[in-house]
């Protein structure tokens, strides 16, 4: 093509220490173009799009901006220039309205008033609905995002750089974005997308720059290739299909009946009247966007409450372990029963960030004596990293020096030696490279094949279908009635995470009986 | 242009050379401000530094002057790596030194007399339980009301000092002392004994060394060490490993409580031999830059407590013989801890020289 380029790299690299996050890197990015720029975690998507917001500079290499060869220092001169940027995690003050965080971020000419009616006027033109008036803590994830959108935006950006911008979104919500950005793209915009679903990216992108390790592995039509040819480009070669048993289910072993948690105040997650009964020899899975109440579910379930927690709210509702009710039990009385849990916050909650592997051992295994007992918190250490082929140096290694998908591995191994019979799993591959995502799966596979029963909380559909037996989806506090995967359908599930079960229950009796199914057949095989 | 920049890993070195830089600078701003004061600064920082280490006697201060420093801070230190910031050791401190002080004057008031160390011990023991008690009043209402610890044991701080006065103004104050506002002076077999003639440091030095010992012990090697530290590093971990952080909050405190007290109830048995309303000369507050500069380790805070008890013990010799203003110790003190706190940064930091940086883009150009 002899367009010329919106935004040029040319052998960007940029190095920590002796870690080379981006090695020689060209990237070209055409006006009006949705660009793809997909890689594992850890593979230097980050860093690229760090270095082209100005967050980071380049330690050699040449940027080009309309041909203009440009270094920013800081995201002020990016923007400056025309880069938008929505991170994953947002940026907002949760006690001021909409129009007020959008205006905290523009210059200084602008009044409030203005960037209201700006604000509608871009909710009409893109589809981007956002009421400049609300309080953003009244507001969905989302809604947060548009707001997050709008703010770029505002600045009439020529690049709009999006960090996994559906990571937080229900499928519905996802389309919309996508409309959204295709109308951008249609007026000159370019768009860099950064991801690793790759169906996603197949749908929205027309270009796509695959990162390795730091280095470009390759530059292709997205529409034109096959999932297992980006993942080739992705990870060098496709993980091997998981493999499961068929479905065996003996006895109901974890029971929430009527289980209901009110909330503190407006912003706080809250139950409503949950139900669900685990099996052993299952998963479960719960779908749902973050924050309907699944971190309150898991406190629950694992009876790590803050020690206020019950004492402050008024608890009613039973969970019954085997038929007797535990709901009063703590962390430690439940991890006896063989009731153990997997939290999604690796760092800070399943581990210690400045303690190494084997001090992390002690969280989930005290021993019975007064001193700690270190050779063997090592040992088992290094059988967790042995077994789980988790990359480290060694029991000693901190864990705040393994790579997401690693220390995962870890934390999953270290609850699987101890063999539970209720696993609660907490978003297992959120940001955990392809290779760690399918061996975790195919490991939660394993232990519901030898009867553990598993609950696995998730965002992410494509997991649940790949791994659950049944779902339950989340919103608002309450927990919808189960379906069998077979049964299940994305539009289906996508609808349920908006909380519209309940209006189509009657005519989807006839999918509810999928769940039953399960149950008779289970109670057949008994 | 010269940035800071985030390093992958806090460096090793800066994390020890960080107290040795940090007294360097300390030094050298002394040197300054000294000499802006008109006096002759080599001469004072002699007085800081060679001073205090010349000869047994002055060694022995130095010694003495450490033994509540090391006691307070590694209860602090304590708190501290468990995420409880007890701020008021001072006050337990002087709860210890009424309680050991109040003994002493009963059983020397009615004539007990024999077996001095027996009644040494309990009145150093009621001491140590006076300023557990004293840090359990902390502990309750964080407990209880969710009330914030920095505030509370500090306030009790002050409610310390006023009870202190009201007593040796008060009930407590000797008939016999010409209307002084002390006690009685006590039963000469009610103090401690003496390290060696010639020196005022007593056998309650070598309880401090001990107690950095087993404090070493309890937070290393023992389970409830490691569940204390796990609370303090990462809340959100404690409570997924099922640590109550109930249990912490009360153990922490008390014990710091108790150090606290029992170094109170040693100084009173000690060198003091009597209560007045000057028992502390701020030990439970020095003690907070001993347990940052020990980085919370046992050991180290034993070092940091001579270093600091050299300083206090200088700014008394500055005052005396060229006449420099008492607060200028504090003055050191804090420079000390504030250059600390600065040099920090450089373990998780660098600098770094960026040559090519003044050429990017002005913002609007």
């Amino acid at each position: 093509m002899t367009e010329a380029s919106r935004l040029r790299l040319q052998g960007i690299s940029k190095s920590y220490g002796s870690l080379r996050a981006n090695d020689k890197i060209d990237f070209d990015l055409k006006p009006g173009s949705i660009h793809a720029v997909l890689g594992e975690n850890g593979a230097g998507k980050s860093t690229l799009m760090k270095l082209i917001f100005g967050l980071l500079q380049a330690d050699e290499g040449d940027m080009f901006f309309d041909g203009r060869r440009v270094s920013w220092q800081s995201p002020e001169q990016a923007r400056a220039a025309g880069i938008a940027m929505v991170f994953q995690h947002f940026a907002l003050f949760e006690s001021l309205s909409v129009a007020e965080n959008v205006w905290l971020g523009l210059a200084k000419t602008w009044t409030l008033p203005a960037v209201s009616e700006a604000l509608r006027e871009l909710g009409q033109h893109y589809g981007l609905v956002v009421d400049p008036n609300a309080m953003v803590h009244r507001l969905s994830v989302g809604e947060r995002q548009r707001v997050e959108i709008a703010r770029g935006l505002l600045a009439k950006p020529r690049v709009m750089i999006l960090d996994e911008p559906t990571s937080v979104l229900a499928p519905q919500a996802a389309r919309a974005l996508f409309t959204m950005l295709r109308t951008l793209a249609s007026e000159g915009c370019s768009i860099i997308y950064i991801s690793h679903k790759l169906h996603e990216i197949r749908e929205l992108c027309d270009e796509c720059t695959v990162l390795r390790h730091g280095k470009v592995t390759g530059r292709v039509d997205p529409r034109q290739c096959n999932d297992e040819q980006l993942s080739a480009l992705m990870i060098g070669n496709a993980p091997p299909p998981l493999v499961r048993a068929s479905l065996s289910l003996s006895e109901v072993i974890l029971k929430v009946e009527n289980f209901t948690v009110p909330a503190l105040d407006d912003s706080s997650e809250h139950l409503n009247d949950v139900n669900l009964s685990l099996m052993s020899g299952e998963i479960l899975g719960i779908a749902g966007v973050s924050g309907n109440g699944q971190g309150l579910l898991l406190d629950a379930l694992s009876g790590e409450w803050c020690d206020g927690t019950r004492r402050e709210r008024q608890v009613k509702g039973a969970i019954r372990f085997q038929g007797q009710a535990i709901e009063a039990f703590g962390v430690k009385q439940r991890r006896r029963l063989g009731i153990m849990a997997v939290p999604a916050e690796r760092l800070g909650r399943a581990s210690v960030p400045e303690l190494s592997l084997a001090d992390n051992m002690f969280l989930l295994d005290q021993g019975n004596d007064w001193r700690i007992d270190r050779p063997r918190l090592r040992r088992a250490a290094a059988s967790v990293i042995e077994a789980q082929s988790v990359k480290a140096l060694g029991p000693q290694a901190l864990a705040s020096d393994l790579s997401g998908g690693n220390l995962q591995k870890f934390i999953m191994g270290r609850a699987l030696q101890a063999e539970p019979q209720v696993l609660l799993v907490s978003q297992p591959t959120w940001g955990v490279d392809v290779g760690a995502s399918a061996q975790i799966r195919q490991q939660l596979l394993a232990h519901r094949d030898a009867g553990s029963a598993i609950l696995v909380i998730s965002e992410e559909l494509d997991e649940l279908f790949q791994i659950a037996d049944r779902i339950q989806v989340m919103y608002a506090g309450k927990l919808s009635p189960a379906i069998a995967r077979q049964d299940a359908s994305v539009e289906l599930i996508g609808q349920w995470m908006g909380g519209a079960w309940s209006a189509d229950s009657q005519s989807s009796e006839n999918v509810l009986m999928g769940a039953a199914a399960l149950e008779s057949q289970s109670s057949l095989g008994a | 242009m010269i940035v800071l920049e985030k390093r992958q890993h806090p460096s090793f070195w800066m994390t020890y050379l960080s107290p040795v830089i940090s007294i360097v600078l300390t030094f050298l701003i002394a040197y300054f401000v000294v000499s802006a004061m008109g006096k002759d600064p080599i001469k004072v920082l002699s007085l800081f530094t060679l001073e205090p280490l010349s000869g047994k006697r002055a060694i022995g201060e130095v010694m003495l002057k450490a033994t509540p420093l090391i006691l307070c801070s590694l209860g602090l230190a304590f708190c501290f790596r468990s995420n409880v910031w007890n701020i008021g050791a001072e006050g337990q401190f002087l709860l210890g030194a009424i309680g050991a002080g109040g003994m002493a004057m009963w059983l020397t008031e009615a004539g007990v007399a024999g077996a001095g160390w027996l009644w040494v011990s309990l009145a150093l023991l009621l001491g140590a339980f006076a300023g557990a008690c004293w840090a359990a009043v902390t502990a309750w209402l964080r407990d209880r009301a969710n009330a914030n610890e920095i505030l509370v044991s500090l306030m009790l701080v002050y409610v310390a000092n006023l009870l202190l006065s009201y007593l040796v103004f008060g009930p407590w104050k000797d008939p016999k002392g010409w209307n002084f506002p002390q006690t009685l002076r006590f039963a000469d077999s009610l103090s401690i004994g003496r390290l060696g003639t010639g020196m005022r440091v007593h056998w309650g030095f070598v309880v401090a060394l001990i107690s950095a010992a087993a404090m070493l012990w309890l937070m290393f090697f023992t389970s409830l060490g490691a569940r204390l530290r796990v609370g303090g590093l990462a809340p959100g971990a404690a409570r997924f490993a099922g640590f109550s952080s109930r249990e912490s909050l009360w153990t922490v405190l008390l014990c710091s409580g108790a150090f606290a007290g029992l170094a109170g109830a040693m100084e009173v048995l000690g060198p003091m031999g009597q209560l007045t309303p000057h028992v502390s000369t701020g030990y439970g507050f020095t003690a907070i830059i001993v347990a940052f500069i020990a980085r919370l380790n046992p050991l180290a805070c034993v070092l940091a407590s001579f270093l600091l008890s050299i300083l206090m013990i200088g700014g008394e010799l500055a005052q005396s013989r060229v006449g420099l203003p008492a607060s200028v110790s504090s003055m050191f003190q804090g420079v000390l801890l504030m250059m600390l706190l600065m040099v920090d940064s450089f373990i998780n930091y660098r600098l770094c020289w960026r040559p090519g940086a003044a050429k990017g883009l002005k913002p609007n150009a």
